[in-house]
Formats: C-alpha cells, sequence, structure tokens
C-alpha cells in the first residue's frame, strides 16, 4: 500500500506556498483513497490576523451585506484578541462548492498539516456527504447568493435609506430562529436561479409601473370564510415566521419581503450546521487525527512536529469537568472525537457489553466505513442517542441532573450505573435535539375579519415560558412588520391551558 | 475533479496561483487584499450605540492622565443599550434536566442544593467580565471624534490660510506613462477603439460572418457550380481578416492612458497656542493640576482644527519668562504677582515671531486671580489695545482651592477677576471661567467651545 517517507516534508515550522502544495499531496492520497473521503474540490486561501477577525464577524462568510451587529461582533471579538483572551481559530472552513480553507499565515508547518487534514478533508466530507446538509443547503450557489443579497440589501440602502433597511434587518434577525423550515422541502432550492428570478422581477415592475393604477378604486370586500379554510388558504399553522410575513404580510413592501427572504434563507442555510455540531467536529477531528497518525507512522512528519500536533490536538478536545470552574458545557470536538474513537474501538476490539448494546458494529473492524455511513446518515441528536456507549458514559463519569420548579433542591437522577445509561444517553441526546431546545412557537391565526390580528402560539415544554422582556422585544419587531396587533400566547404542551400571553401593537409609522 | 466555475461571484474568489489543468487545489493568498472589511460593520455599530459611547468617552476623562489622553482606548458601555433579542426559553423556571461531565461522589437520588444566579447556566465563565457591561475598544481617531463632538473654533476666528511647505497631490489629465495601479481603463478602451476604427481593422463579426459563409458553402451536400471560386476567395478573404487582425493589435500599448497626478502646495492654516500661568507661591499643586488639565484640552483640540499648532509657555511671578513645558508645570519661583509683566512678554513673544497675518493666535491663561491692585488698570489696557485686536481668542480661566470648590465659586471674587470682567462683556473673543475641581474642566471646556446651535439649545 502507501510507501515510506523518503524524508520528512519539514522541519521546523517555517512553511511557503509549495510546502502547503505538498502537505496537500501526501494529505490526499491518504484521505481519499485509504480513507475514501468524498470531498468538494478545495481552494485554500492564506490570510492574517486582521483578515481572521473580518471573517469572524461576518459568521465566517467572504462576503455578508453590511449591519451594525456584525460591527458589535467585530468590536468583542478584537478586544478579546487584543487583551489575549482568546486566540484566534487556526482555520475558517465553508459549505461551499468549491470548499474554501482559510488559513491563518501564523501558523506553523504542522498547524498547517492539521488544518489541511481538518478542514479540507474532514469537514468537507461531512459538508460534502452529511444528509442535513444535502437536504438543506445549496453548497454549489451560496457564494452568488451572498454576493446577490450584498448588493441587494446596498441597492436597497440606496433606494430607500440606509435607516429604513436597517429597521428591517434588525426585526428579521430577531425573527431568524423562527425562520426555518424544519421539515424538507419538495425540491433544493436553487441560490443562483432565485438571484435571476428577483433581478426579473424588479425590472418587470420597474418597466410596467403606472402611477395611474394608484387612482384605481379598490373592489368591495370578500365574504367572511369560515376559519378552516382560511387558515388552509394562509398556509396555517406555520413555524417558519419570516415565511409567513414574507408571503402574506399585508403592508410590506416587496423589498422588504425580498430582505426578509434573504435572512430566512441564511437562517436555513447555517441550519444544518446548528444542529450537527458536535458530528461535524467530530468527523473532522477523528480525520484529523487518523491522518496525522498515518503521517508519522510512515515518517512524513518529524516526531517534533507530532508532539506539537498532539498538544495542540489534546487542547481542542479537552473536556472540563462540572466543578472545575470553566465548564461551559460540552466541548463539541472532545463529545464528537470521543464517540468517534470510542466507536473505532468498538469495531476493533470489543467487550462482550459492546457486543450487547452494538451488535450492528461490534468487531466489524472496519470502523472507517462504520463512521462514514453515521456521518452520512446521523445528526448530533441521533447520533448521541445511538452511539455513547456505558463505556464512555463510566469515562466521563456522566450524571444527570434533574432541576424541578417545585423542589427546593436539585435531584440526582443517574449516575454512570446499570440503571442509568439509557437515561442519560436520552437525556443528552435532547440538549442537542433543536427542535426541544428551541420554543416551538407557531403562527396559528389572523383576525381577517376583525383588526387582522396575528395570533400566535408558544406550545410550552417541561414549564419553562419565553424569556419575557427579550419576548416582548422580539414581538415588537413582529408587530411592526406585521403591521397590525400581535398575539403571542404560552400554551401548556398537555393541557393546553394558557400560561401567559403577551400582546403588542405596531409603532406608528414604522412602515414607510 | 476540475471545477467549472461559471457564475461571476465564485470567479472573483479564485484566484489561482497554481494552474494546472487537473488541479483538486488551489491555493490563493489574500494577505495582501484590502483590509478593514468590518470597518463600514464598525462604524454603523459606533452610529447605533452613539449616545452610550459618548457618555461613556466623556466619563473615561476622570481616569486618564493627561498624557494619553488623546489615545485609544477602551470604553465600556451598558449591554442593554446593544441588545438584539431573540425568542428563547427563560434562564429560570420550569423543570430542566441537564447531563454533566465529571461526577464523583453523586449516587442515583442524592440531593444537591441549586447554586444561586446563572452560574452552570449559558454563561459564559472566566471572562471577568460583568455581563450587564460591554466592553470595547475605540482607536485614536473615534476617542477624538467622540470627546470633540459638536465643538468649534468660535465663529469670530478668521482664518488665515498661509502658503506652507505641505504638498497634496491633485489630478492633472492623462499620461501615456505611469504606474499599473494608475492605469485608466476607460481612456485606454476609447483610445484603442479610435486606433482600430482608423486603421479599419476587421472585429470579430467580420471574421465570424466568413466563416459561417465558409461552413455553409463547405456544409452543401451537393454543391453549386460556382462553390469553388467563392469557397477560394472567402478563404482569401479570411486569410487577409486573420493576418490584419494579427498585425494592428486589439489592444495596443500606444492606447495605455494614466491617470496623472502632480503635486500642489497647500495652503495650510497654522496656530500658536500661548499659555500663561502664575506660579507665584499662592498657586498650589492642585491649581497647576487644573491649569494643565485646561492646556491640554486646548491644545488637544487646536491639533484637530489646525495642521500646525506651536505652543508657548509663559510663566509669571512679577516678572514674566517664556520657558520649557517641564519647567513650566513644575518649577516654582517665589515672588509676587504682576500679570502685566506676562502680557508684555507675550506681546513682545508675538512681535517677534508669530505675525498676527500668518497665524491664528490663541491664549489661555490661568492664575488664582490674586493681583497686585495697582497693576490691573495697565492689564486692561494692554488687553484691550493690544492683545485682543491680535488673537482670535483668549481663555481666562480662575483656577480656586479644592477645599472651597463648592462655595467660593459662586459668591467671591478676585482682584483679577473683576478687572477682566468688563474686558469680556465689551469683547466677544474673551471668555472667563472659574474652575476648582477637576471634574469641572471638562464641562467648561465644552461650554467654551460648544458649537453656536448646541449651546443655545443646551441652555435654552
Amino acid at each position: 500500500m502507501a510507501s515510506v517517507a523518503p524524508a520528512p516534508l519539514f522541519t521546523g515550522s517555517d512553511w511557503d506556498f509549495s510546502l502547503i502544495n505538498r502537505i496537500y499531496d501526501t494529505v490526499e492520497p491518504i484521505a481519499l483513497q485509504e480513507m475514501k473521503l468524498n470531498i468538494y474540490p478545495n481552494q485554500i486561501e492564506i490570510i492574517s490576523a486582521e483578515q481572521m477577525l473580518d471573517a469572524y464577524s461576518s459568521i465566517g462568510m467572504p462576503l455578508f451585506y453590511k449591519h451594525w451587529s456584525f460591527g458589535k461582533q467585530f468590536v468583542t471579538n478584537e478586544m478579546l484578541y487584543r487583551k489575549g483572551l482568546r486566540g484566534l481559530a487556526y482555520e475558517l472552513v465553508i459549505n461551499s462548492n468549491p470548499c474554501i480553507n482559510y488559513l491563518m499565515q501564523e501558523n506553523s508547518a504542522t498547524m498547517q498539516t492539521l488544518v489541511i487534514a481538518h478542514a479540507a478533508f474532514g469537514h468537507n466530507h461531512f459538508f460534502k456527504n452529511n444528509y442535513v446538509f444535502r437536504q438543506w443547503t445549496d453548497a454549489e450557489g451560496i457564494l452568488d447568493y451572498l454576493e446577490f443579497a450584498k448588493r441587494y440589501i446596498s441597492q436597497c440602502e440606496e433606494r430607500y435609506g440606509q435607516l429604513a433597511v436597517e429597521r428591517v434587518l434588525d426585526a428579521a434577525h430577531a425573527l431568524m430562529n423562527q425562520g426555518v423550515h424544519r421539515y424538507p422541502r419538495i425540491r433544493p432550492r436553487d441560490m443562483r436561479a432565485e438571484a435571476e428570478r428577483e433581478a426579473e422581477r424588479q425590472a418587470y415592475r420597474d418597466r410596467i409601473y403606472d402611477d395611474l393604477w394608484r387612482t384605481v378604486p379598490v373592489g368591495a370586500k370578500a365574504a367572511a370564510v369560515p376559519s378552516d379554510e382560511r387558515r388552509a388558504a394562509l398556509g396555517l399553522p406555520q413555524e417558519n415566521i419570516l415565511y409567513f410575513l414574507e408571503k402574506t404580510g399585508p403592508r410590506l413592501e416587496s423589498w422588504q419581503r425580498e430582505i426578509l427572504r434573504i435572512v430566512r434563507l441564511i437562517a436555513q442555510y447555517f441550519y444544518p450546521q446548528r444542529q450537527t455540531k458536535a458530528m461535524n467536529e467530530g468527523c473532522a477531528t477523528y480525520t484529523h487525527y487518523r491522518i496525522m497518525t498515518i503521517l508519522h507512522d510512515r515518517g512524513w512528519i518529524t516526531d517534533g512536529a507530532f508532539m506539537e500536533f498532539i498538544q495542540s490536538h489534546t487542547n481542542v478536545v479537552y473536556q472540563p469537568t462540572f466543578d472545575s470552574g470553566h465548564f461551559g458545557g460540552f466541548n463539541p470536538y472532545s463529545l464528537g472525537f470521543g464517540i468517534m474513537s470510542d466507536i473505532e474501538r468498538i469495531c476493533m476490539n470489543p467487550t462482550a457489553e459492546d457486543r450487547e448494546w452494538f451488535s450492528d458494529i461490534a468487531g466489524s473492524r472496519d470502523p472507517v466505513e462504520v463512521l462514514k455511513d453515521i456521518w452520512i446518515n446521523y445528526r448530533d441528536e441521533s447520533f448521541v442517542s445511538q452511539f455513547l456507549s456505558p463505556h464512555l458514559i463510566r469515562q466521563w463519569r456522566l450524571f444527570k441532573l434533574l432541576d424541578h420548579e417545585g423542589e427546593s433542591e436539585l435531584r440526582v437522577d443517574a449516575i454512570h450505573d446499570e440503571r442509568g445509561y439509557r437515561r442519560i444517553r436520552r437525556a443528552l441526546a435532547r440538549e442537542y435535539d433543536i427542535a426541544r431546545q428551541e420554543p416551538d412557537i407557531q403562527v396559528v391565526d389572523v383576525d381577517l375579519a376583525g383588526d387582522r390580528t396575528l395570533m400566535l402560539e408558544h406550545v410550552v415544554n417541561d414549564g419553562v415560558v419565553l424569556d419575557a422582556s427579550d419576548a416582548a422585544m422580539v414581538l415588537q419587531s413582529l408587530a411592526n412588520l406585521w403591521g397590525y396587533e400581535v398575539a403571542l400566547s404560552e400554551v401548556h404542551g398537555e393541557s393546553r391551558k394558557e400560561l401567559k400571553s403577551h400582546r403588542c401593537q405596531p409603532q406608528q409609522g414604522w412602515i414607510g | 475533479m476540475v471545477y467549472q466555475g461559471q457564475a461571476g461571484g465564485i470567479d472573483r474568489w479564485r484566484r489561482p496561483l497554481r494552474d494546472s489543468a487537473v488541479a483538486t487545489m488551489h491555493i490563493v493568498d489574500r494577505r495582501l487584499n484590502p483590509g478593514g472589511k468590518s470597518l463600514v460593520n464598525r462604524q454603523r455599530f459606533l452610529r447605533r450605540a452613539k449616545a452610550y459611547v459618548s457618555q461613556a468617552v466623556r466619563d473615561s476623562l476622570k481616569d486618564r492622565s493627561i498624557k494619553d489622553l488623546a489615545g485609544e482606548g477602551e470604553v465600556t458601555i451598558r449591554r442593554d443599550a446593544i441588545h438584539e433579542p431573540t425568542l428563547h426559553r427563560a434562564e429560570k423556571g420550569g423543570n430542566r434536566e441537564r447531563v454533566l461531565p465529571g461526577n464523583r461522589e453523586f449516587l442515583e437520588g442524592d440531593r444537591i442544593k441549586r447554586p444561586d444566579g446563572s452560574s452552570g447556566g449559558g454563561s459564559q465563565p472566566g471572562e471577568g467580565e460583568d455581563q450587564d457591561d460591554f466592553r470595547f475598544a475605540l482607536s485614536r481617531e473615534e476617542f477624538l471624534d467622540l470627546f470633540l463632538e459638536d465643538l468649534e473654533l468660535p465663529d469670530m476666528a478668521k482664518k488665515k490660510l498661509v502658503a506652507g511647505k505641505i504638498e497634496g497631490v491633485r489630478r492633472a489629465g492623462y499620461s501615456t506613462i505611469g504606474n499599473p495601479s494608475n492605469l485608466s481603463v476607460p481612456r485606454t478602451m476609447q483610445k484603442a477603439m479610435s486606433r482600430r476604427i482608423a486603421l479599419r481593422r476587421p472585429s470579430g463579426r467580420d471574421l465570424s460572418r466568413i466563416e459561417d459563409a465558409i461552413a455553409e458553402i463547405e456544409g452543401r451536400t451537393v454543391p453549386l457550380p460556382d462553390d469553388d471560386v467563392a469557397l477560394e476567395r472567402l478563404r482569401e478573404e479570411r486569410a487577409h481578416i486573420i493576418r490584419r487582425r494579427n498585425l494592428i493589435a486589439y489592444i495596443d500599448p500606444v492606447d495605455l492612458r494614466f491617470r496623472r497626478f502632480e503635486p500642489v502646495p497647500r495652503p495650510v492654516a497654522q496656530a500658536v497656542m500661548f499659555c500663561l500661568m502664575d506660579v507665584s507661591g499662592s498657586m498650589t499643586a492642585h491649581m497647576k493640576d487644573l491649569a494643565k488639565r485646561f492646556f491640554a484640552l486646548l491644545h488637544l483640540f487646536l491639533s484637530r482644527c489646525y495642521e500646525h499648532v506651536e505652543v508657548v509657555f509663559i510663566h509669571h511671578t512679577d516678572r514674566a519668562a517664556e520657558v520649557d513645558e517641564e519647567t513650566f508645570f513644575y518649577s516654582s519661583v517665589t515672588g509676587g504677582t504682576l500679570v502685566s509683566s506676562a502680557l508684555d512678554k507675550l506681546i513682545e513673544v508675538v512681535k517677534d515671531r508669530y505675525s498676527p497675518t500668518d497665524w491664528n493666535i490663541y491664549v489661555a491663561q490661568a492664575s488664582d486671580g490674586d493681583t497686585l491692585a495697582s497693576d490691573n488698570a495697565r492689564v486692561v489696557g494692554l488687553m484691550q489695545d493690544e492683545i485682543l485686536p491680535f488673537c482670535q481668542y483668549f481663555a481666562y480661566l480662575e483656577v480656586g482651592r479644592e477645599e472651597f470648590a463648592s462655595i467660593e465659586s459662586a459668591t467671591s471674587t478676585t482682584g483679577l477677576w473683576d478687572a477682566y470682567l468688563p474686558v469680556s462683556q465689551a469683547n466677544r473673543q474673551f471668555t472667563m471661567r472659574k474652575v476648582s475641581h477637576r471634574r469641572e474642566i471638562y464641562p467648561v471646556f465644552r461650554e467654551l467651545f460648544q458649537r453656536r446651535g448646541v449651546g443655545e439649545r443646551a441652555s435654552a
């Protein structure tokens, strides 16, 4: 199979472009022929620290529309970076075709090797194959779409004024999490066609514009329609609030609808990333670990470089314990990589317990094939609920706490024992279930016969209601976009009893 | 695995260094791309949070020493001022479950005291920052803009422009030689087009027309009788067109036009600022500190209004001397107090070095107001007849003792104050204020230089 290296790729920490090429050419056959990864073509871009800060503040995208909130991101990151509180990422990778990998110029040669293995092969493979990404994102068109979005929004700023556009963007951003379709759509969205469609429409509108139409009297009102028919006609209930506003908001201008659409489509593009954080990082970390180990075994990198890699790798997968003082939740790198390494162990050296729990993969002796199947077919929630093994629960000494409203103390509900494994696994999986972690809010009805009040409902799970002050602010934005009153009622999941209700009137003169 | 990208959007992101037909990977060096992509967003953020940032900047004065007053710095504003709300579940209440790593002693069924506050929640520990505060750094420019916002030179200032040494550049037509970055594409294309028309270069359309005609004849299954002749003629014509197209370039070096720039001397507004201070025994260290702060602010402000600002320090007891900054603030000289001596010195220096026709002259005087009563008539005379006519602005700052901060300033007056009062009423460019505490310096300074419209609104 693979030959032993004639000499290490590099000895010092300096790199140049030809070295990057040689590193890539060495890593590529390991990833593509031995691991049989399936990737988008790579484009590797070398950037400076300052450019990395820029990239941070526009959610990692190479181009983005302008908004003050990105400036806020920027000053925060800049501050943390300058004070040395936070280092910058070694890389940034974009789910696009070709897959864009940003490498920092400050990285040493070892780090560049690590980052190429991690991002250019690990993340890239995951983006191209995982079902959530295939279902929801359009890697081909995203950069074109962002270009369109940026241009469109800056044109709107010229036409309608920066403040008017900013108001719409602020309101849309507030509803961004409620701007995704959570269930599969019928056809994949072609971002490039979207951009052309809108340009065509705008041109058509400009062409047929005739001021005379303003003076034509509007026809008589339609008779009242029964509620079921009305709701069906409006496509209710609807969980995608931005979509609903875009399609039915009675007072929005077409450019405002288009901005809502832009924010919504971008939210949708990022939706898979939120569902697969641990798996995505796990896949990339597992890939880089495997590739770096092979490179070292065959003499492509020196012992010194391997030590440097191990140190950095260990930092990345470090998981503080809950009482260590800097616990901030589970580290996705650690969780993903931990479970995937454990799967490798189960495939290679299963114990009797593993055979009982994972009869289909235990002892299969081909961990990469097993993992590739997992990378394709799972997201964080299903991944944890299937593959978190008793072995890992013991190793990490996981335990489950219950915090009940009525009780004055917390209760330890399960620990790493026979009785607790499944309960811990189920509870941890639930923490990765976005549908459970985010409030379930839907547009349920519109009072078309009366004052056009938009009615929303939050189905409360586990008695956790919305954060009241934020909810009031978001509802204000929603009312402004809708143009009439908005009512949100929080109802108990099972009993349907109303727990809390909010109402909000639009601000006068908000819609110009 | 070759990527086929047609869309303009992506092409701009692909500028491969290594261009081989079968490459699966491109490396792009973006380090030299223009930076500052976040600048617009940053400015928008500052505009958004302006009210809070301005306040923070003004508050930060009390923490800063004179030296780094003009530096960049951190400011803190309230986090909720720039909050971006979302619909999310409340931090508290309801029934929750949580899985945590690192169990040491707990057994199933154990009960644990609920931790206080939101710790253990989603907060970011270890950053050591108050959750309600949002800290960030302002650049020097941003800081000064906000710090000196709404201030302007009093509008009686006659701006004198003199030809200085500073040279600017301006556009000066086009030239045939120049730097590639100055290439004027429209002008070059225009030249190229007129040359092509003049020399009758066959267009691509001519060529394709001939080629179409050839293809048509060649494509005929049943040849017409005179096809051979026609084909011969067309091929000759095609060869001719191709030759001419090769001979007459689409763009020729003679077409290149570059934007030309030429240096021009630019008039420079220059100012001189005189700092006058009483250093007699009655001036305490506290009073000197107050004066110093005022001078520093004035210097900062003038530096932003004029490209070139010079500072002259004159201290006096009953004699006056021009000194350097160190001596000015830190030396002590004993003696009585004769304000007129300092004014004499001022007039002397102006006559000597700063001709009023070339310089904008600003004077700031600080004193505790103790002066020989017999001197006052001469002081007022010098002021009215000699000094005020040549200076743009004269600010008199009377510094008081810290311990009398609240009482003294309102009621009692000093000899110098009384003497200056009629002068200030008669002349708009003369102003006087009393200050006895550090915190009053900046407000007084703002008051003096408030943009007129703003000031009137504020006092109304």
